[in-house]
């Protein structure tokens, strides 16, 4: 199955499936729904809004290309369409913050880098 | 019935021109002489992996390498669940009577034989390929994840987790074996270097060389008595990002079958022997394994509860934090030490009181869990 394109293949967008049987959402994309095993689900586009469920800014990092960009803050947000994501998110963000997402180039690749909503 | 009959463990830090084949042979050396055993005797093999020289029958290799033909062998992997894991098959190895003596083995120049940064890269690898890696998370950044929702939920300060590693760095100091002897201070730790918030570099476990193995055996061999009371394991997510609630991690399943299939309770356990590859990964499981309250294990190492002399004295080697940790070895030190304590050959690190013990180990993000309960028969 082609995979649609989102931030892991280059576009700006954060997509999840939504599956027709049971109603679950799940992020990690697969042929089929983890909680029910149905094949019949929607790809759908996230609205990029979520909030901070953690944070951990890294200091050390081990390769060259991830070292120019320390420190960066990896985040886990819960998205508003129900699952949790990782991403990069601004040095300020605390947990529970609201936040939305923009896209950043990283280490030759694009990732979603959230922002705290005003 | 099963019983552990002999252990083996080298000293941690740096073995400079040792293989991991070199350290593997040199722990199951110790372990069959402990064990009163001859090579020949040992009919079943399980090992671990090493990142350094991975292999897809790294058990075989073993075996060849070391002049042991045995019935049964193979490699086990789940991170650092590892020897837990293996001393579980092993238990139900020989409860079954597939086998009469398994050795099992770990041992890895994992600082030696590779650069810091290669091991960070290797672990790191635990992330999802798609969604995780990309965004450059170390080990240490899964943890500091949890750590900090841990934190957020439990009100645990950086503090409070400084003091596990003071603990373990105090527990080493009396181990001529452990990688780290100089005393460290809640001070030291919270001005240590930061590695990925809020962890910071003495919160973290090493990189180091080593070996450990044991004997799993159907009847006695020697004067020991250590018999494999009960176990259990619990996996429910490989992947931070797909991890449940806090309340609802795999330790508190494993620990909770473990309990039913041994019938111990936690207040018949006098030592414990538990996971600590970062300090918040220690203060989480003593949590969540009922050795302290929640938000409360912080209180408990600073009233002396853990300690050598405390009521449940706690990874009485120095632990991942300041033993070390050469990967599937890291954790088996814990059970080489908890046996020490309960034949009492702990020298000056003996403790009063080590009939009944809890080992617990945790493999990826917290991710695999095996927990299992020892008796002194």
């Amino acid at each position: 199955m082609a995979k649609p394109a989102d931030w892991t293949n280059g576009e700006e967008a954060i997509l999840y499936q939504s599956c027709a049987s049971c109603g679950k959402v799940q992020y990690f994309r697969r042929g089929f729904c983890a909680v029910c095993g149905s094949t019949e689900f929607a790809e759908k586009r996230a609205s990029g809004k979520g909030t901070v469920y953690a944070t951990s800014v890294v200091m050390r990092a081990a390769t060259a290309e991830t070292r120019a960009h320390v420190p960066y803050n990896i985040v886990l947000v819960d998205a508003d369409e129900g699952f949790r994501m990782m991403a990069h998110g601004a040095g300020d963000l605390a947990i529970g913050d609201r936040v939305s997402a923009r896209f950043a180039a990283f280490a030759g690749q694009l990732v979603p880098f959230f922002e705290r909503l005003a | 019935m099963t019983y552990i009959t002999g252990v083996g463990l080298t000293s941690y830090g740096k073995h400079e021109r040792l293989t991991s084949l070199d350290l593997m042979s040199k722990a199951a050396e110790l372990a069959i002489a402990d064990a009163g055993l001859k090579r020949a005797e040992i009919d079943g093999i399980l090992c671990g992996y090493s990142t350094v020289s991975p292999h897809i029958m790294l058990a075989t290799v073993f075996a060849e390498h070391f002049g042991i033909r045995p019935s049964y062998a193979h490699a086990v992997q789940v991170g650092g669940a590892t020897g837990l894991a293996m001393t579980m098959l092993a238990h139900h190895l020989v409860d079954a009577g597939v086998v009469k003596n398994v050795l099992v083995v770990g041992g890895e120049n994992r600082l030696t034989g590779q650069s810091r940064d290669a091991s960070i890269v290797a672990l790191a690898q635990v992330g999802h390929p798609d969604y995780e890696v990309p965004l450059g998370p170390t080990i240490p950044a899964y943890y500091g994840l949890v750590a900090s929702r841990y934190m957020h939920e439990y009100g645990v300060t950086e503090a409070d987790l400084a003091e596990f590693a003071v603990l373990m760095r105090k527990h080493a100091l009396s181990h001529p074996g452990a990688q780290f002897h100089k005393p460290i201070t809640v001070a030291d730790v919270l001005a240590s270097k930061p590695v990925a918030s809020p962890l910071k570099l003495l919160d973290c476990c090493p990189v180091s060389d080593g070996g450990a193995a044991f004997v799993v055996s159907r009847e006695p061999t020697n004067a020991a008595r250590v018999k494999i009371r009960g176990c259990a394991q619990a996996h429910t997510h490989q992947h931070v990002t797909a991890a449940p609630a806090l309340s609802e991690l795999g330790a508190e399943i494993s620990i909770a079958k473990a309990k039913a299939a041994s019938g111990v309770a936690i207040s018949d356990v006098r030592y414990a022997a538990v996971y600590d590859s970062f300090t918040i990964t220690l203060a989480m499981l003593l949590e969540d394994l009922g050795l302290a309250k929640r938000g409360e294990a912080a209180a408990r190492v600073r009233s002396g509860y853990f300690s050598r002399h405390g009521e449940m004295p706690l990874n009485t080697h120095g632990g991942l934090l300041s033993y070390g940790h050469c990967g599937v070895g890291g954790a088996m030190a814990h059970l080489v030490e908890a046996h020490l304590q309960m034949t009492e050959r702990a020298g000056q690190r003996q403790v009063r009181d080590a009939s009944v013990v809890l080992l617990h180990g945790d493999g990826g993000v917290l991710s695999s869990h095996v927990s299992m309960f020892l008796e002194r028969v």
